[in-house]
């Protein structure tokens, strides 16, 4: 009864404060984009697309073009030969090869020792638990540089100099993740599930694979992406680490620009090849990442 | 023989219950719920057990990588950076004492490094930001599309600094590069980016504003969608027009998370390193000829690694880690500030 009394005054209410009130902004109430918001939106768009679609114009082209005036605007027929130049001369087939598995490894592990971490200080009572946090997430003002020399020391003592597990082991875990996973999971897993669980007489690790992983899923493939996104695209550390035998994509990149017989076209080419992988996972996951980006930074 | 006054103080025996028993015990067990049937006591023992230790095992992994891989490492950095470490004769190690900072204080290399990491700290930093809310505000418009336009605006994050660099070299080279050619459509002289000291510089941060100026337009967007409604819709009561509403009500809401930005920039920007080293080329560990753009991170590369000497390139880590102290002190003084003006 009083359900059907409110329902036609609800429905008169923005009909009027439409008409009285002025415009506004917020969350709710978006407004639309008028034709200059997308045309500012536009050249944002531009600049943010134009080097790519550059750099594979200028892939496509040859070293004498490339240095005259005016630059190519538009594709040439030489995309195929300076790539293949690119994957030999500049080892990026190796590197490629190299860069997947490293990038590989620290995602499985950091997206698993990230959810168990984070389900942990997000649903688990123990002693120290807000200290050990804020610890975690201050070990995020650490700059990599402060750790580089002893780790470039102690791996070469081990014999690990320019191999890949020297890349792989000091990323094995992140202080983002676990605090990622820990923000999703405050939300997502339900207390009364694990407690279910338990009374049950499940043990815990039962409890991360029949109900912490279920309900973790969404977020452990963000986090993967944006782990593998970071993994592939490291640079201070494996450029120490590892030399132009046994390269990153990263390394390979930066001995190709290094170079003292400078071929542009080749350069270019190798860029684009290094950048590829990437451009197709984020189109493909494109909508994930930002989504997760956007969730990390609410929260965080 | 049993009286009945017997047979009711046994209401619960039954043929399973052995004498002695304690009638009630079995049962109330089951209730708790908690050890599971058919227990042993060290099976109980062992679930009490894996309750209080789990939590211990789930965040180990963390604290044993961070442990061995950057906290140890942090206080050998501290060590070595009073040592004569030298790359060439790794065993012979010998102490210096302050030997190693006395001479990062007074090279010139050192002063010139930490001025051109704050000076394109800075101007990479600002425009950025500045662009990226401006960015976010358009973003937060209902659009058609929308997912798409923040896919665009996030591929840059996707580019590694080392394709990106190498692109952006040839587009601002100084014979037929792209951008002295747009220049000179416009009528401007062109640009020697590679060898001016503020053209050098202003390259150098323009790869870093194009990589992550949508990064930040992300995390702004997010914190701008969780501004309530009923906030604009006072303030539009109260007759501000859109761009009143933008600067009395979505910049104050969002100064938690521009706070944010900023000290997460600042972090990036005393750590900067892959773009002014690929930027450079064959010399790219020196910063360009004149050491116009060498970084805090660069001069560390460098001296480490390129001419050797690791006991220095330690002390210059260090620095750099007080140097975020500091810069870390200030923000948490000037956020204090603001939430006290608030």
């Amino acid at each position: 009864m009083t359900a059907t009394e409110l329902t036609p005054s609800r429905a008169e209410e923005p009909a009027k404060t439409r008409r009285e009130r002025p415009r506004v902004m917020g969350a709710g109430k978006q407004l639309h984009a008028g034709p200059l918001t997308y045309v500012v939106l536009s050249l944002f768009a531009l600049i943010s697309l134009a080097p790519l679609v550059w750099t594979a114009i200028a892939a496509s082209r040859t070293n004498q073009r490339l240095a005259e005036t005016p630059p190519p605007l538009w594709f040439g027929g030489n995309l195929f030969k300076n790539m293949e130049r690119a994957w030999e001369e500049g080892g990026l087939g190796t590197a490629m090869f190299n860069t997947i598995f490293v990038a590989s490894m620290i995602t499985i592990s950091t997206v698993l020792f990230s959810t168990l971490a984070g389900f942990a200080f997000a649903k688990l009572r123990f002693r120290f638990s807000g200290v050990l946090l804020l610890l975690t997430i201050g070990t995020m003002m650490i700059p990599p540089q402060l750790a580089v020399v002893p780790l470039y020391l102690w791996m070469a003592d081990l014999g690990w100099s320019n191999q890949l597990q020297t890349v792989i082991l000091p990323t094995l875990c992140t202080a983002f993740g676990t605090f990622f996973m820990r923000q999703y999971l405050l939300q997502a897993l339900p207390t009364e599930l694990i407690e279910a669980a338990r009374v049950d007489g499940a043990s815990s690790l039962r409890v991360v694979w029949h109900v912490v992983f279920p309900a973790a899923r969404p977020a452990m493939a963000v986090l993967g992406l944006l782990t593998f996104v970071f993994a592939w695209n490291d640079f201070l550390w494996p450029i120490i680490a590892l030399n132009q035998e046994n390269p990153t994509v990263q390394v390979a990149l930066n001995s190709l620009g290094t170079g003292y017989v400078p071929d542009q076209a080749v350069i270019m080419a190798g860029a684009l090849l290094g950048t590829l992988p990437l451009l197709i996972a984020f189109l493909l996951f494109g909508k994930q990442i930002v989504g997760g980006i956007m969730q990390g930074a609410v929260k965080g | 023989m049993s009286s009945p006054k017997q047979a009711l103080a046994h209401p619960a025996s039954s043929a399973d219950a052995a004498p002695g028993d304690q009638p009630g015990a079995a049962p109330r067990a089951h209730g708790r719920g908690t050890p599971p049937p058919g227990n042993d006591s060290w099976r109980s023992r062992l679930y009490r057990w894996d309750m209080k230790a789990s939590p211990y095992a789930f965040i180990a992994p963390f604290f044993i990588v961070f442990g061995a891989f950057s906290l140890v490492p942090l206080l050998y950095t501290a060590w070595y950076s009073l040592h004569d470490v030298q790359l060439a004769n790794l065993d012979g190690q010998t102490w210096a004492g302050l030997k190693n900072y006395e001479n990062l204080l007074s090279s010139d290399f050192f002063w010139n490094a930490l001025w051109n990491t704050f000076t394109i700290g800075v101007i990479s930093t600002v425009p950025q930001l500045v662009m990226a809310i401006g960015m976010a505000h358009l973003l937060n418009y209902k659009l058609r599309g929308s997912t798409v336009w923040r896919v665009v605006m996030l591929t840059p994050y996707a580019t590694s600094v080392a394709a990106a660099t190498l692109v952006f070299v040839l587009l601002y080279s100084w014979d037929g590069g792209m951008i002295n050619w747009l220049l000179d459509f416009v009528g401007i002289d062109p640009v020697n980016w590679r060898e001016s000291d503020w053209g050098s510089q202003f390259a150098v941060s323009s790869i870093v504003i194009w990589r992550w100026t949508g990064y930040n337009a992300l995390i702004y967007l997010a914190a701008m969608q969780a501004i309530p409604v009923d906030l604009y819709e006072s303030a539009a009561i109260d007759g501000a027009n859109r761009w009143q509403q933008f600067i009395h009500v979505t910049i104050p809401q969002l100064r938690p998370t521009i706070l944010f930005t900023v000290v997460v920039s600042t972090i990036g920007a005393t750590q900067l390193f892959g773009e002014p080293l690929l930027f450079g080329g064959v010399s790219g560990s020196k910063g360009g000829s004149e050491h116009q753009y060498q970084t805090l991170g660069l001069y560390m590369y460098d001296q480490g690694w390129i001419i050797g000497n690791l006991g220095k390139a330690s002390a210059i880590a260090w620095s750099m880690f007080l140097i975020l102290l500091i810069v870390a002190v200030i923000q948490l003084l000037i956020s204090r500030r603001l939430r006290k003006s608030q």
